[in-house]
């Protein structure tokens, strides 16, 4: 209630003055303390991952309205709404590949859903979706790194064969069985976790990671000769000379391989000279 | 359903249902439009899909809220066509209906507010208690559009506890009952009409086009008033109602034009001498006004 | 590590504190862990699932198998084991094992259409034994007076490539010497009877020349229907690490769809079904035209034949196939054949050119080529692999006799890398179904019923009077179930098997049967499967180490193992049930007076005392079982039965190699295998055989022969010509897709242990229909959505799958037969192979519709 008694009048715009001076300093704390606390919170923690389409997540959460569309369409119940206090910031989708993997729906629900754009409309194709990137990351709990054959990360992907391979080399240790190693290719692998999810271990060894998290990346300044070699389909620069060296008799040495090479004493004859005599009677009749 | 009580000693001519009738509505729909939403998860009935920030009714009609639409264009998104075209919806219907129709017909902690209202009165809680400025929420709404710019990301929605109370109920709480608790103690005990009337940053957005809607409630029979008081006692945001019903200007509009009055019309309801009535904004008739006797309001 | 007691003490009280602090202290758990590890008694075993016999450690502490390691020293698989293998040790301990008899109750009495009630093994042997002896004492009034080669019988037993070597040998002489019925047959009929066919057919004697060292040999290797890569995951991995190490190694692999050996795959061939048989010739034809074949091998060593062609397709004998078959009316028709020229046998081939069969079987001609000449050049060592993708056919005995065809034109067999070799499904398939013969037409050692010698001579080892043997083959897998149907079988014991699921054409021919009212049905499992829901009584069985066994594995590498813990509850063994279910007969009540006649002595015995307490199996007394480091097992079977029941059988079945007139089927000393990791038979002097019938490598190769075959008389392998002929099914414009059904890496056969591994459920949890991605479009079907699979015969409602480990070709879609809830035996037809009775599970006609 305001007084018309003039004595108030002083007081009063002090009061005023103060009340303004407390707003601006209150509303400044709230809206520092608001963006610290978005700051915080829009750091997506490792093990979550986002719908496929998700825009760069520092744009995600100002695209996203926290609306749940996404997530009513996922067939599958993927997908799930990040609660008060999660460490997912609140009211964005997200999955934990561990318990519901994205199963890679081919006309996309979730995206067709999102009214905003946060999951982006230009995902035609869901082989392109970014949600993550998979990592085999414990070699030394993975089945298939000792020789077993567990591979069911690898059969599990809906890209088989491009974002996971098996890489086989030679098990040294067995001496005639084959390693076969999972490969996962950041070039193909969506992140839609099924091979997290599948890991028979206890704790997976092969893990989902947003795409920031699991992939390094290479320096400008080198390049992988044979890489370069390969785009290229020839050398480039001009292919290397033919090489002549002084050697011993009965040492070759071959350039681009073996190196030093000694002549085994092989002839064409066989030892026994009937053998020869009779295969040459052969071969003549 | 006897959620108010309409204060002390009146002489009533009206009875339960009279007395209730809008608020009954009004409840019906908020737990209405909760209801629908509901249907999808509970049984499998799938009406209504999303949630207030964004929904879209038997698949063809999308539905957003303007003001984290807002937040999000702040942000530096462009929103979807579709999000552009619920937010365009949304805000048509509140330009007819009434901005804050939606704090009142629709909003979930409505309910907690009106409610730690009552208990306000019932526990004979008397005084405003902590006083904040009207001004204190388009404050906040300020803040929210600001940080939603400075952070890039819809910073406001990790407190809303508007929306927070919505996915909580339709997607699964976690903490979110926190803030319907924390909302309700501060009413009873900290601040009358604190959130609503005060705080709430959606109730303020709601309140700009509620300056042009074009439902609006007024004091039609304003020369009926005995002053008994109950329409200010019941009223979330009472000072709108003074400029209609007790104007300081005589012959002046008796429609309530705040962009605040969030047309709940309890109003209507407690009132004994039918003074209110609902009506569009161009219709400025009005019986009479009588001086009151000898009581200057100033 | 060896750890005092106080250290324990201390340990645990720091474990405690840290653990309510909740920190993590590594150090320390591994302490523990190493003490814990110590109490853990090891011991080997073979792993319970596929044929390629893997060993594994089995550790057990108190009384439970807690863990399990692959065996480093095991030369099969040195320490590595599949992702099946790796879960061993939970496959015993799912939360639902039987561990009471349940029979069919309504008002406390035995009823067809009662509830399953739990009873006590006593009951259940006493209702059991009087619908046995009902059945019996039909067959004896329909047997007065007839021979031996016409007995009938309405007793039946299914049995089990997954029995161990002495259960099926005494569930044998249960069936075909006390019962006189040979109407027992393993679930090896759906696997490998096709194999067998074509061992007998053409070597004359069962089970591969080669074994799995042939994969450090080969310089090329050629997959006929068999995927390795999930289905013998061990072996793959060797046969991977040849093709890396070895010096210009090929490897082809022919298939009706893409699987996941085409990841190796230099050659990768995806035909269309059946056509197969026309590949083959082609190949026969290119080595004959390229002037490839090896004459001197032919010469010495190989007679041609003319197989007797258009043989039906083993369906009721009304279906019109059958009617329309020239060859399937006898025996004699359908086996047939006269013996040809090497010249009339390439006029037979040059059909099949190029062209043609590139035509026939959708192959480029290239790729076809490509094939033919891995096998025609004479600088290669080549190695075929097969399974259930040539087994599984309804001419599945002349496809396994034309790879043999192919290997013998070049002389490239019987020795290191040169081996068409048969692998097996089922970790006994070898060991028991076939070495133990127990077959509807097998008797031990390769000896059959039909052969009036070969009765003599079992009748002699087992000590029956003569003419106790039925002379007439009996009832197969599949005529068992139609027997049941049809009500003339009607005391029926299935054991160790999941047939409800396993076998085909469910809706019409099984499960009819089972159910039908004159007949009793136990089934005798570990846990609930569909089968055993089926039963009218199911007897609790113990599992793999909660008993002593004996497997076989393909290689034929004999394998034994020790019991490691106890079956729960009132679990019981197989071979405790056969043998003790055997005392509830007296002689008089199951044999004629006229065969008593001939052993008096046997009059007033019970069956037990003459088929098992009979002197000879009964003669190692009760000990106790020991390892050389001194550790204590249980015997529970020695311990019921009072003498050692395993090593008895055991010894009493291995004079059949030994002395039987079949040679070359010699075992070692029962003692001796529970020292090794296994010994690959024929067994002389303690030495194994890596490569019969070669000179050097084989004792019973007659010196200065080289090679002999002598399985057959002449010392002869047999070249069949044999031509291409239709698939039983095909798709037509009603039925419009191939139906294909196997198996994953997953899971193993019906699933009813590996599904309940949750690791494994989780990894492929349920049955999904693989097809192209165009038939699915074509029919409006999206991946992952739930599809109808129709046949002629049922349906079924999977998901579909257009990604993944298989791809489909258009018109063919796979689905494999795990998943106990989508039984996609419900859509095959029990078409089988005419010669070998096995099912064609490959190739039915379906279609596939979204579902409503």
């Amino acid at each position: 209630m305001m007084t018309s008694n003039g004595h108030s009048t002083i007081p009063g715009r002090r009061k005023f003055l103060l009340d303004s001076a407390g707003a601006v300093c209150g509303f400044g704390l709230l809206a520092t303390g608001l963006g610290i606390y978005s700051g915080k919170a829009s750091s997506l923690p490792a093990g979550a991952i986002r719908p496929p389409g998700a825009i760069d997540e520092h744009e995600f959460g100002g695209a996203c309205i926290r609306c749940g569309l996404c997530v009513r369409d996922c067939p599958y119940d993927t997908l799930r709404l990040a609660g008060f206090l999660e460490d997912v910031t609140t009211g964005t989708p997200y999955f934990i590949a561990r318990d519901v993997p994205c199963e890679m729906c081919e006309d996309i629900p979730c995206v067709k859903a999102c009214p905003t754009g946060a999951l982006d409309p230009d995902l035609q194709d869901i082989d392109d979706a970014r949600m993550g990137l998979a990592a085999l990351i414990d070699q030394e709990t993975c089945l298939n790194f000792q020789g077993l054959r567990c591979d069911v990360c690898y059969r599990v992907c809906p890209l088989i064969d491009e974002a996971i391979t098996l890489e086989m080399l030679h098990n040294p240790r067995s001496g005639k069985h084959a390693l076969f190693l999972p490969t996962v290719h950041s070039d193909a692998c969506t992140g839609c976790g099924k091979c997290e999810y599948a890991c028979v271990l206890p704790e997976a060894a092969v893990k989902v990671f947003p795409r920031k998290l699991a992939k390094g990346e290479a320096a400008g300044h080198y390049r992988m000769g044979w890489e370069e070699k390969r785009k290229a389909g020839r050398s480039l620069v001009t292919p290397d000379t033919e090489h002549q060296y002084n050697l011993p008799q009965g040492i070759q040495y071959e350039h681009g391989g073996a190196g030093l090479k000694q002549d085994t004493g092989e002839t064409p004859f066989a030892g026994d000279p009937l053998k020869t005599l009779n295969r040459h009677s052969g071969e003549v009749q | 359903m006897r959620v108010l009580d309409t204060g002390p000693g009146q002489h009533r001519e009206k009875n339960g249902w009279a007395l209730h009738r809008w608020l009954v509505f009004r409840r019906l729909t908020q737990l209405g439009i909760l209801g629908i939403f509901l249907l999808g998860p509970l049984a499998g009935i799938w009406i209504v899909k999303g949630s207030l920030a964004s929904s879209r009714t038997l698949d063809v009609l999308p539905l957003t809220d303007p003001y984290v639409v807002l937040q999000s264009l702040f942000a530096g998104h462009v929103p979807g066509i579709t999000a552009i075209t619920g937010t365009l919806i949304v805000l048509g219907a509140y330009i007819i209906l009434g901005g804050r129709v939606y704090c009142s017909w629709v909003c979930p902690i409505n309910i907690v507010t009106d409610v730690a209202a009552w208990c306000r009165r019932t526990l004979g809680i008397t005084g405003n208690g902590w006083r904040l400025g009207k001004s204190t929420r388009y404050w906040i709404l300020g803040v929210s559009l600001a940080v939603a710019a400075v952070t890039g990301t819809i910073a406001w929605e990790l407190l809303n506890p508007v929306s927070m109370v919505y996915r909580g109920v339709l997607f699964g709480f976690g903490m979110a009952w926190i803030f319907i608790i924390g909302i309700f103690l501060f009413d009873v005990f900290v601040s009358r009409h604190g959130w609503c009337g005060h705080l709430c940053p959606v109730g303020a957005f709601y309140s700009i086009p509620g300056q042009i809607s074009l439902l609006r409630v007024s004091a039609i029979r304003r020369d009926q008033c005995n002053d008994c008081m109950d329409c200010f006692r019941v009223c979330p945001e009472p000072q709108v109602i003074k400029p209609a019903l007790k104007p300081d200007t005589a012959g002046s509009t008796p429609l309530i034009l705040s962009g605040n009055c969030t047309n709940c019309f309890r109003c209507l309801d407690v009132c004994n001498r039918d003074v209110f009535s609902l009506t569009q904004r161009f219709d400025h008739r009005t019986t009479p006004v009588t001086t009151n006797q000898g009581e200057a309001m100033t | 590590m060896k750890l005092t007691r106080r250290d324990f003490v201390k340990s645990n009280a720091i474990l405690a504190t840290a653990a309510a602090a909740g920190i993590n202290l590594p150090g320390i758990s591994r302490v523990m862990a190493a003490h814990e590890d110590e109490k853990i008694r090891w011991d080997k075993a073979p792993c319970r699932f596929c044929g390629t016999g893997c060993s594994v450690l089995v550790g057990t502490k108190g009384g439970r198998i807690v863990a399990t390691q692959g065996d480093p020293d095991a030369p099969v698989n040195r320490g590595l084991n599949c992702i099946k293998g790796y879960f061993l040790s939970k496959i015993m301990y799912g939360e639902d094992r039987l561990t009471q008899p349940l029979l069919r109750k309504k008002n406390g009495n035995y009823d067809k259409n009662g509830e399953f009630t739990p009873v006590s093994w006593d009951e259940a042997f006493d209702v059991m034994a009087e619908k046995f002896k009902a059945a019996i004492k039909k067959d004896l009034a329909a047997n007065q007076g007839k021979a031996p080669e016409e007995l009938t019988s309405s007793v039946g037993m299914f049995g089990s490539g997954q029995w161990t070597v002495w259960e099926g040998y005494a569930a044998s002489k249960l069936m075909k010497a006390g019962f006189r019925s040979n109407h027992i047959d393993p679930n090896a009929r759906h696997c490998m009877a096709s194999a067998v066919a074509g061992f007998i057919r053409t070597f004359g004697s069962d089970e591969p020349m080669g074994c799995y060292d042939d994969l450090e040999h080969a310089d090329a290797f050629v997959l006929w229907g068999a995927n390795m890569a999930e289905m013998h995951p061990i072996l793959w991995s060797r046969l991977t690490d040849r093709r890396l190490t070895g010096h210009d190694v090929k490897v082809a692999v022919l298939s009706v769809f893409e699987n996941r050996n085409f990841e190796l795959a230099d050659l990768g061939i995806v035909f269309r079904p059946q056509t197969d048989l026309a590949i083959l010739n082609y190949i026969c034809n290119h080595i004959i035209q390229s002037g490839n074949v090896n004459e001197e091998f032919i010469k010495n060593h190989v007679n041609f034949r003319l197989g007797n062609a258009d043989i039906g397709y083993g369906l009721r004998p009304d279906h019109p196939l059958e009617v329309s078959a020239k060859n399937n009316k006898s025996r004699a028709d359908t086996i047939g054949s006269q013996a040809i020229s090497f010249e009339e046998f390439a006029e037979f081939v040059a059909d099949y050119d190029l062209e043609n069969v590139s035509r026939l079987s959708g192959v480029p001609a290239r790729d076809l080529q490509e094939l033919a000449e891995l096998y025609a050049d004479p600088d290669r060592k080549v190695t075929s692999y097969w399974t259930m993708g040539f087994n599984q056919h309804t001419r599945g005995s002349w496809v396994n006799n034309m790879v043999y065809n192919v290997h013998l034109l070049t002389g490239k067999i019987s020795e290191p890398g040169n081996s068409p070799f048969s692998l097996t499904g089922q970790p006994s398939a070898c060991g028991t179904a076939r070495e133990v013969g127990t077959f509807a037409h097998r008797l031990p050692a390769d000896l059959v019923v039909n052969n009036e010698k070969h009765r003599a001579f079992t009748e002699q080892v087992w000590k029956l009077p003569q003419g106790t043997l039925n002379g007439k083959v009996g009832y197969h897998a599949v005529l068992q179930n139609r027997m049941l149907k049809d009500g003339k079988l009607n005391a029926y014991w299935v054991m160790c098997n999941n047939n409800m699921q396993a076998a085909p054409n469910m809706n019409n021919e099984t499960f009819p049967g089972y159910r039908n009212p004159d007949n009793f049905i136990v089934v005798s499992d570990p846990y609930p499967t569909v089968t055993a829901m089926a039963a009218d009584l199911i007897l609790p069985t113990a599992m793999w180490t909660e008993k002593e066994g004996a497997y076989g594995n393909a290689e034929r590498r004999t394998q034994f193992w020790r019991q490691q813990v106890k079956a729960p509850g009132e679990a019981r063994s197989d071979l405790w049930q056969i043998m003790e279910f055997s005392k509830r007969f007296t002689m008089e009540e199951i044999w004629p007076q006229a065969l008593l006649d001939k052993k008096p002595e046997y009059r007033g015995k019970t069956l037990y005392e003459v088929l098992y307490k009979n002197g000879q199996v009964d003669q190692y007394p009760q000990a106790m079982v020991t390892d050389s480091r001194g550790h204590h097992y249980d015997n529970d079977e020695m311990q019921h039965f009072g003498f050692y029941v395993q090593k008895g059988l055991f010894e009493e079945y291995r004079r059949f190699g030994l002395e039987g007139p079949k040679k070359g089927h010699d075992l070692g000393e029962f003692d001796h295998y529970h020292e090794t990791r296994g010994l690959r038979w024929p067994v002389v002097n303690g030495k194994e055989t890596l490569w019969r019938y070669r000179e050097g490598y084989d004792p019973f190769v007659k010196k200065g022969a080289g090679i002999e075959f002598y399985g057959k008389d002449d010392g002869k392998a047999w070249i069949f010509a044999l031509p291409y002929e239709p698939a039983a099914e095909e798709p037509d414009n009603d039925y419009d897709l191939w139906l294909c059904t196997g198996r994953v890496l997953e899971h193993w056969h019906s699933g009813s242990m590996t599904r309940r591994v949750p690791e494994l459920y989780r990894a492929f949890p349920d049955a999904v229909v693989f097809m192209h991605p165009n038939d699915a479009r074509k029919r409006n079907l999206r991946r992952g959505m739930v599809a109808r699979v129709q046949t002629r015969r049922g349906e079924i409602s999977l998901r579909v799958e257009t990604r993944g480990r298989n791809r489909t070709p258009e018109g063919l879609v796979f689905i494999p037969w795990f998943d106990a809830s989508r039984l996609v035996n419900k859509l095959t037809l029990d078409a089988t192979c005419p010669i070998s009775k096995e099912t064609d599970f490959k190739k039915c006609a379906c279609k596939v519709v979204r579902e409503a």
